[in-house]
Parts: structure tokens; C-alpha cells; sequence
């Protein structure tokens, strides 16, 4: 017991106290970043309204009305219906889903890959780094929409291609960009003393230099979320995108909400302009975020 | 410096040498062929023997690295060859639209500059007060605002309050300067607005941190005048950066805008790639490519030229 005890407390404290600095750095976020602090609100509002799409939206999004087809706003239909009478309240709420699952996994799958290849190059140098520099820039340049309507001919329209065909353009992004954050990050004292331990090439590279990229990681994440959603919705208005039945923004507002949209404008209103606060909200809060992580800027 | 020119152009070669490999094998790993499909709306089954003529006829039926060379050897003579869809020569088929795709992204550049640099110094010299929030909440809003919705929004503005749809067949502006201009304004600020955005951004950043420089406060401790300090000294090396974004934006509205020139019903480069992927049109789909990027390569080299031109602090090996 009495050996028990300070053991205890010492694997106690650390614990709480990484805690209480958390939730600290949050408070002090939220107080010195209002306008970021709004957009991580409205971010999460977005993600519970995606997740509970079920309890919260008044209709079935897919339930066809045919007696209240393009009806206006009412008590009913809060932002009127569509041509087959679907309600366009629920379908935007259910749409919320599609664009949160796309926005996070591009921005994961991108930010992330690119953010491993970024370092890998860095930690290589010479030659290695050089051909997969010269490979980045042929990506940089190739068009996006050329790579996106070759993956989906390729692989077919679906949520999952369209995620890829999103997420292959931001890979050499996002390398670029954690690249020469790790040039740095391989001169330090750690790397060396890593590599003097014999460990492999890719224990050192995945777990003493990625950690240590995390801020321009993230920023590039955050950044990409919102682009992931803007380009979703192109490239569904396209027909290249997600496919009906599957609610989302951006087939809401493709066909009949053009055609209509003299006699029914919230049909094509509402579908954008929910693209457009879920997309403000995460450049409201990546911005803050960016600004408190940069030291450069944080130092000013 | 001229060494260092001759290095970058000789370096975008093997970039478009790879680009060009790239679209190349792209392009023939997507299932479907253009003879395929243009047999397919014929109603009779088409005979194999007719299939194989037409290929044989476009060169199909060479191997695969044959073709790539046969390409190749052409690019090398700036010869694009025809379209296999319709034909034509490719120059004939991109020139129209290219016109087209360039003075939309140049008006649309237009439309960026003037409202971005304004902006962006005001909210530089206010910073951190409602100014400077109300203006980064507008390029903000901009950066989230799908820029073919914002066109729908427009379309449908003009219709609902002035009953006016603006054209929506394309005059040249050499031909009808007024009509032209009616017609591309639209998409012009919509995607000015967005473009405007990132350049706002930009603009502020870079006046910001231009104005804690040394010199600013010199200027100012010997009473220079404040609009001569702003113009003369803070904006001129402010804009650097500003340009950077600008050129590289400009870069991609070149070929970029598909779905913009959708809503507008505009006959730009973007659009063409969408027909050309959809007919497996190889050779245009290919032309197409290597023109934009070659756009973006060459945009890339004028802005790194234009930085060793206004900062001689830059030296460029």
C-alpha cells in the first residue's frame, strides 16, 4: 500500500494535468479566437445534424410527394419541396452526411499521404527526393478536373471514387508543403541520435518526424476539408459525383433545380448555401487554428 | 540570370515530358474506346470488320508505344494533329474556346484586383477592428461560396428583379463588344468573388507584415506622408506575394472552370475537356492537357522571373 500509493499519484498526475491543459488551450482558443471559435461550433452542429440525420429530419429524404411537388416554403415543407415532392429541409440534412463523410475522408487521405511522402522525401534527400519532387510537380500540373473525370471513368461515380478522384490532386499539395517542414526537423539531434539506434527508415520516419510536422498537418487538413466539400459538390453538379438516390448538396442542385428555378428558387437557394456555411465554418475555424498554431505568427 | 532561365526551361521539359506520359496511359486505361462508342448509337450491331477499319484508320491498332512515339514525334513539331472525334485539326477546334476561357479569366482577374487589393490594405491598416473582421469574414465567405452557385444565384437574380436573362449564346468581342460583355460579366464576378477571396487574403497578410518592416517606421519618423509611405513603400513590396497568388490563380482559370461554364452556358476550354474525356477522344483529350499544363508551368517560371525582377535582394541561381 504504501509503495502503492506515490506510484498512483505519479501516473495520476500527468493524466489530469494533460487534461486541464486541454481543456485550457481550448478555453484560451475559444476567448482569443471568437470567429474561430463560432466555426468549430457550426463544424460540429454540422457533424450531429449529419449523424442524427435520422431523428432530425421531418421526412424521409427519399419519400416522393407528389401532391406537394415544388410547393414554397411552408409549415409543412420549411424550404418547400422539390419536383417529386421531396422535402428539401430533410434532404439537406441528410446531405450534411454525404459532405462530412467526403470532407473528412479526402482531407484525411490526402493531408495524410501527402504529409508521408512529404517527410519520406525530405528524410531521403538526394536522389529520392529529387525523382519524387519531379513526380510532385507533373501532379501539380496535370489539370484536376482531367485526373478526377479519368478516376471516375475509370472506377465508376459512387462515394467512394469520388473520395479518391478528390483526395489524389491534394497529395502533392500537401507534400510540398510538409516537406519543407521536415527539412528542418531532419537536422535535429533526435533524428540522428534515431538513426545512431539503428532503427528502420520507416520507424523513423513515421514515429520521430511525422509527430513533428503536426501544425502544417493540420492546417492542410482543415484547409482541405472545405475545398473536399466544394469539389464534392462540382463534381456531383457535373454528374461525376455522388448519384441518385444518395442525398446530396450538390445533385440537389443539378437538373430540375435549374430548369425550375424561376418558379421554384429554394430549390436551388438552400442547396448552396448549405454548402457554403458548412464550408465557412471549417475556413473559419482552420484559419484561427492556423494562426494560433504558426509560431511564426504567434510570436508577432 | 540567363543561365538560371535557360535551367528552368530546360527543366520544364521533363515535366511535361511526364505529364504527357501520364495523360497518355491515362487516357487508354479508361474503359472504352472512341470507335466503340460511336458505333454504339448506331441501332445494328456493327460489324467487327467495320470496327477494326476505323481503327486502323486512327492508328488504334498500332501498339501502344508506337502511338505514344507517333504523339511524341508530333509534340516535338508543335503539331497536335486532328481531333479524332470530329477530325479537325486540334488548333482549329481549341482556338475558339481558348479566346473564350481567356478573357473570362482575364476579366475575372479584373474583377479580383479591384476588389481585393483595396480590401486587403484596409484591413491591414485596421487591423483587429470591425473593419478588418467584416472584410475577412467577406473573402472568407468567398473562399466557401461555390462559384457556379453564386452564377445560378446571379442568373436568377437578374430573372426575378429586372425580368432580363443575360445572353446566352457567345458573341467574340471583336464581333459584338456590347453583347460579349452582357453576356461574360456574370461569370466574371462570380468567379471573380472567389478569386478575389484568396487574393484579399493574401493582400492583407503580406501589409501586415510589410507594415512592422524597419523602413515603414523610418519613413514614418521622417514624416513622410502617410499615402506616399502606403503606396510607395508598403503596397510596392507588399504586392509580391499578391502577385504570386494572382498568377497562379489565373493559372488555373485557364481550363479550370468547368462547371462555371456549364451554369453560363459557355463553350470554354473546361467544358471541351469534359466532352473530350466523354468521347475517349485521345488526341484532344491529350492537346488539351499539355496546354494547360504548360500554362501552369510557364505561369509558375514568369512569377519566379518576376520576383528576381522587383526584389533585387532575390538572387535566382
Amino acid at each position: 500500500m504504501a509503495v502503492g500509493r506515490p506510484v498512483e499519484i505519479a501516473a495520476d498526475v500527468p493524466e489530469a494535468a494533460r487534461r486541464r491543459r486541454w481543456i485550457a488551450a481550448v478555453g484560451e482558443f475559444c476567448r482569443e479566437r471568437p470567429l474561430g471559435a463560432i466555426g468549430a461550433a457550426v463544424v460540429l452542429l454540422n457533424i450531429l445534424v449529419g449523424l442524427g440525420a435520422t431523428v432530425i429530419a421531418p421526412y424521409d429524404p427519399l419519400a416522393t410527394d407528389y401532391g406537394a411537388m415544388l410547393a414554397p416554403p411552408s409549415a409543412a415543407h420549411w424550404l418547400g419541396t422539390d419536383a417529386f415532392g421531396r422535402d428539401v429541409l430533410s434532404r439537406i440534412i441528410y446531405g450534411s452526411r454525404t459532405a462530412m463523410v467526403v470532407g473528412f475522408a479526402c482531407a484525411l487521405l490526402g493531408a495524410t499521404l501527402g504529409a508521408v511522402i512529404g517527410v519520406a522525401s525530405a528524410y531521403f534527400a538526394g536522389k529520392v527526393d529529387l525523382l519524387v519532387q519531379r513526380v510532385m510537380d507533373i501532379f501539380l500540373a496535370f489539370p484536376l478536373i482531367i485526373l478526377a473525370l479519368a478516376v471516375v471513368s475509370i472506377l465508376g461515380t459512387g462515394i467512394g471514387n469520388v473520395i479518391i478522384a478528390i483526395a489524389i490532386p491534394m497529395i502533392p499539395r500537401a507534400a510540398l508543403v510538409t516537406r519543407s517542414s521536415a527539412l528542418a526537423i531532419r537536422e535535429m539531434p533526435y533524428v540522428d541520435a534515431a538513426r545512431a539506434a539503428g532503427f528502420r527508415h520507416r520507424r523513423i520516419i513515421l514515429r520521430h518526424m511525422l509527430p513533428n510536422v503536426m501544425a502544417p498537418y493540420l492546417i492542410m487538413l482543415t484547409a482541405y476539408l472545405g475545398q473536399a466539400i466544394l469539389a464534392e459538390a462540382s463534381l456531383t453538379f457535373l454528374g461525376l459525383g455522388v448519384s441518385e438516390p444518395t442525398p446530396a448538396w450538390g445533385l440537389m442542385l443539378r437538373g430540375a433545380a435549374v430548369q425550375f428555378a424561376e418558379s421554384a428558387p429554394w430549390m436551388a437557394i438552400f442547396p448552396g448555401l448549405a454548402i457554403s456555411l458548412a464550408v465557412f465554418a471549417f475556413n473559419l475555424f482552420g484559419d484561427s487554428l492556423r494562426d494560433a498554431l504558426d509560431p511564426r505568427l504567434r510570436a508577432q | 540570370m540567363t543561365k538560371y532561365i535557360v535551367k528552368r526551361l530546360l527543366l520544364m521539359i521533363p515535366t511535361l515530358l511526364g505529364v504527357a506520359v501520364l495523360i497518355f496511359f491515362l487516357m487508354r486505361i479508361v474503359p472504352g474506346d472512341i470507335v466503340e462508342l460511336r458505333f454504339a448509337g448506331e441501332s445494328s450491331y456493327a460489324q467487327k470488320e467495320n470496327l477494326d477499319k476505323e481503327r486502323a484508320r486512327l492508328g488504334l491498332d498500332q501498339p501502344v508505344w508506337r502511338q505514344l512515339v507517333t504523339w511524341m514525334a508530333g509534340l516535338a513539331r508543335f503539331d497536335l494533329g486532328t481531333s479524332m472525334w470530329t477530325g479537325a485539326p486540334i488548333t482549329e477546334e481549341i482556338r475558339l474556346r481558348f479566346a473564350l476561357s481567356l478573357q473570362l479569366a482575364i476579366m475575372a482577374t479584373i474583377v479580383a484586383i479591384l476588389l481585393a487589393i483595396p480590401l486587403g490594405v484596409i484591413a491591414a491598416l485596421r487591423q483587429d477592428t470591425w473593419i478588418d473582421y467584416v472584410v475577412r469574414v467577406i473573402s472568407i465567405a468567398g473562399l466557401a461560396t461555390p462559384s457556379f452557385w453564386l452564377g445560378i444565384v446571379f442568373i436568377l437574380g437578374l430573372l426575378i428583379v429586372f425580368k432580363w436573362l443575360p445572353p446566352m449564346v457567345y458573341t467574340p468581342f471583336w464581333v459584338n463588344p456590347v453583347q460579349n460583355l452582357a453576356q461574360l460579366i456574370w461569370p466574371a464576378l462570380a468567379v471573380g468573388y472567389r478569386y478575389s477571396a484568396v487574393a484579399t487574403r493574401m493582400t492583407r497578410s503580406a501589409m501586415l507584415e510589410v507594415l512592422r518592416e524597419d523602413y515603414i517606421r523610418t519613413a514614418r519618423a521622417k514624416g513622410l506622408w502617410e499615402k506616399l509611405i502606403l503606396s510607395r513603400h508598403a503596397l510596392k513590396n507588399a504586392m509580391l506575394p499578391v502577385l504570386t497568388v494572382i498568377a497562379l490563380e489565373f493559372a488555373f482559370l485557364i481550363g479550370g472552370l468547368v462547371v462555371t461554364e456549364q451554369v453560363f452556358n459557355l463553350n470554354g476550354l473546361g467544358l471541351l475537356f469534359v466532352e473530350a474525356v466523354g468521347h475517349r477522344d485521345y488526341t484532344l483529350t491529350q492537346a488539351l492537357v499539355m496546354l494547360v499544363a504548360f500554362v501552369f508551368i510557364f505561369v509558375n517560371f514568369m512569377v519566379d522571373l518576376a520576383y528576381a525582377w522587383l526584389d533585387p535582394r532575390i538572387r535566382l541561381r
